[in-house]
């Protein structure tokens, strides 16, 4: 199964139940050739189960999947000519690391050269050479993931499917591994699918970000789209807009309006769709406060804790009515200071009023 | 650093080698199991041992073993066992493989078929050769069927020979073979054989390349424990087979010695002479068995 080019791997609402349960829901996305897409979501939100159905390690309960004209859907695994790292890496035990990353080659009837020097050229780029006549069981949890990511690379597949593959590392290896893999990336012209519940790691890494909840896609967009406009309130939640705060609208514009709640008003120009008057969610990111009113936007608190994080700060900060505020600055601010913090209205963020997060978007 | 310290240390240090070396409390969970061994293993054999050593006529203490090694029907027992037990394990051994992996994914009626499968287990092998002499004579099911389908058109001779001795013992076998590989089978985790089929690899290749390499340890056990079983057979034998031809087995020279001289210490003999066969067996096995990967299966840490 050699690398034979496609244009795009399209998944048409493909959907998976476990007796009664839904784990996947509708999922419709179409990947181009070369594009890295990371599936983000909390633990459970059905990641690995696209993942496996996209692989045909998992039979859909409904819906299709094309690669080009051609529906693989009811194709094995061994047939769709993809690669995979498994969320437990799934080594063989009683292969050694280099025959663990030879199978696939093997399976394919490689000349023992070949083999020999893509399977070498493999644990160069997993820095596993000096480890290559090991047993999995004689390596540690990152080394075993750094074989699972060679053994899958090894054979240059098409699609490369990757289940957490850097959960176990640890943050410096992480950062390494990442660069590696985005690398390994570009070079072999693959075409990546990601899981990931670290959205670091998924901004990092991919093209596009699939945001997934309950077995529900959120959105799908650029880093920057996920990152600056998530489509709902449960994006903008998971995408570290820690502040979510009930508040009630009242529409100026279909972009903008005021929001108040008790002690509190607002204005904000970055109204998402749907949003009409009365209760909404407002979102705002820790790092998005400035320590001074802006542009009539200020907020009377009270410093209630300080945490030192390297290059800022982490603040809480108490409002007059109670509400607990999470704000990053760079500024040295005292545990019962006063503080009048404000944010730029196109950095409030309103929503519908955040209800099932599975119904909303 | 004062002697009390210093002392700790020794003592700390000297725990941790114990335990190291599984050497703790816990140790004391086999002294039951050990006393058992003692009553009744350990003293029976070494008793049997010096027993056989004393011939019943006070010849020289190999005298026994002169005797049996230089009657060539008994000597023929030796063949006679191995030719029975040998294939029984290998087909029981290769029979369960399929049907475990089978009965391994969840299957309609999977209850109703392990029943089936495991009953031969609580029968016992008398009720079971019993049986079988039954179904296999020539005028039983097995030849009337055989003969109301136009198959054959004399009974086949299935009693009182080597088929009907084997059959009965696969029956009887088969269950524990099958049980014993479906553990093992059920402890490999169905990852690997994903793993494998991602990488490319068909069903067949997935079990000649994963499945059974991780298997075939546990196949070595399932085999010598069905062969120790089979060797020592005895009721089949002298029902099913013809005890005083080629069914002549080393568990029945044992037993006529006794039934027809009293002679327990020729017996002993050739008990010892049955072990001595089991062992050399199961050491060959094992040896064979080093050879495979041993260890855990169900791959990685996670
Ligand atoms: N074989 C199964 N049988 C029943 N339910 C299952 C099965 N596999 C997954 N599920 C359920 O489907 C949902 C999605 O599971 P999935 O493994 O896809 O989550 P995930 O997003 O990969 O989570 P994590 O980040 O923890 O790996 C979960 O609620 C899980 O309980
Ligand atoms: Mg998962």
């Amino acid at each position: 199964m050699s690398k034979t080019s496609f244009n795009e791997l399209r998944l048409v609402g493909v959907s998976r139940t476990f007796d009664e349960s839904v784990a996947l829901s509708n999922l419709s996305l179409t990947i181009a050739n070369g594009e890295f897409i990371a599936l983000l979501g909390p633990s459970g939100c059905g990641k690995s189960t696209a993942l496996n159905c996209i692989a045909g390690l998992l039979s859909q309960t409904s819906g299709s999947i094309f690669l080009d004209g051609k529906r693989i859907d009811s194709l094995p695994p061994e047939r769709r000519g993809f690669g995979m790292v498994f969320q437990n890496y799934a080594l063989f035990p009683h292969l050694t690391v280099r025959n663990n990353i030879a199978f696939g080659l093997k399976i394919r009837r490689t000349k023992k050269a070949e083999v020999r020097k893509r399977v070498d050229a493999a644990l160069a780029l997993v820095r596993l050479q000096p480890h290559a006549d090991k047993f999995p069981a004689q390596l540690s949890g990152g080394q075993q993931q750094r074989v699972a990511i060679a053994r899958a690379v090894v054979l240059e597949p098409q699609v490369v499917l990757m289940d957490e593959p850097l959960s176990n590392l640890d943050a410096k290896l992480r950062n390494e591994m990442r660069g590696e893999i985005r690398k390994l990336h570009k070079t072999l012209g693959l075409t990546s699918i990601y899981v990931t519940h670290d959205q670091e790691e998924a901004m990092s890494l991919a093209d596009r970000v699939v945001v997934m909840h309950d077995g529900v896609v959120q959105q799908v967009g650029t880093p920057e789209d996920v990152y600056l406009q998530p489509a709902n309130a449960f994006v903008a939640d998971f995408m570290g807009y820690r502040n979510l705060l009930q508040m009630t609208l009242k529409k100026s514009s279909t972009k903008a309006g005021a929001i108040t709640s008790e002690k509190i008003k607002l204005s904000s120009s970055n109204l998402a769709a749907k949003t009409t008057n009365g209760a909404v969610t407002v979102a705002i990111r820790p790092d998005d406060f400035t320590v001074k009113a802006t542009r009539g936007n200020q907020i009377r608190t009270i410093i209630s804790s300080v945490e030192y994080q390297g290059k800022d700060f982490g603040v809480e900060a108490t409002c007059e009515d109670g509400t607990q505020l999470f704000i990053r600055t760079e500024e040295k601010l005292k545990i019962g200071q006063k503080v009048t913090f404000g944010v730029k209205p196109e950095r409030v963020l309103v929503f519908p009023q955040k209800k099932s997060p599975s119904h909303v978007g | 650093m004062s002697a009390k310290t210093q002392s700790r240390e020794f003592s700390s240090t000297r725990r941790f080698w114990l335990k190291e070396h599984g050497i703790d409390s816990t140790l004391l969970l086999i002294v039951p199991a050990l006393l058992a061994m003692l009553v009744f293993f350990v003293y029976p054999t070494v008793y049997g041992t010096i027993l056989s050593f004393h011939p019943a006529n006070k010849a020289g203490f190999l005298e026994n073993y002169k005797t049996f090694f230089g009657d060539p029907y008994m000597r023929k027992s030796i063949f006679n066992t191995f030719r029975i037990a040998l294939p029984v394990s290998l087909v029981n051994v290769c029979l369960a493989v399929p049907v475990a992996v089978k009965m391994r994914h969840r299957v309609k009626g999977q209850r109703a078929i392990n029943t089936i499968l495991i009953i031969p287990i609580s029968l016992g092998t008398v009720l079971i050769a019993e049986g079988l002499y039954a179904y296999l004579s020539p005028n039983g099911w097995f030849n009337r069927t055989l003969m109301a389908a136009h198959i054959i058109h004399a009974p086949l001779q299935m009693l009182h020979n080597f088929w009907g001795v084997m059959i009965s013992l696969i029956i009887s076998g088969f269950p524990f073979a099958f049980l014993l590989t479906l553990s093992y089978i059920s402890g490999i985790n169905p990852k690997m054989e994903e793993a494998a089929s991602i990488l490319g690899a068909g069903p067949i290749q997935r079990f000649r390349f994963v499945t059974l390499p991780l298997l075939a340890p546990g196949l070595a056990i399932t085999f010598c424990l069905n062969f120790v079983l089979a060797f020592s057979v005895f009721p089949s034998a002298n029902l099913l087979g013809n005890p005083s031809g080629d069914s002549h087995v080393l568990a029945v020279a044992a037993t006529d010695v006794i039934s027809q001289s009293y002679d327990y210490s020729m017996a002993s003999a050739i008990s010892l002479i049955t072990a001595v066969c089991e062992i050399t067996v199961v050491v060959l096995v094992f040896a064979i068995r080093s050879r495979f990967y041993t260890g855990s299966t169900t791959g990685g840490k996670g």
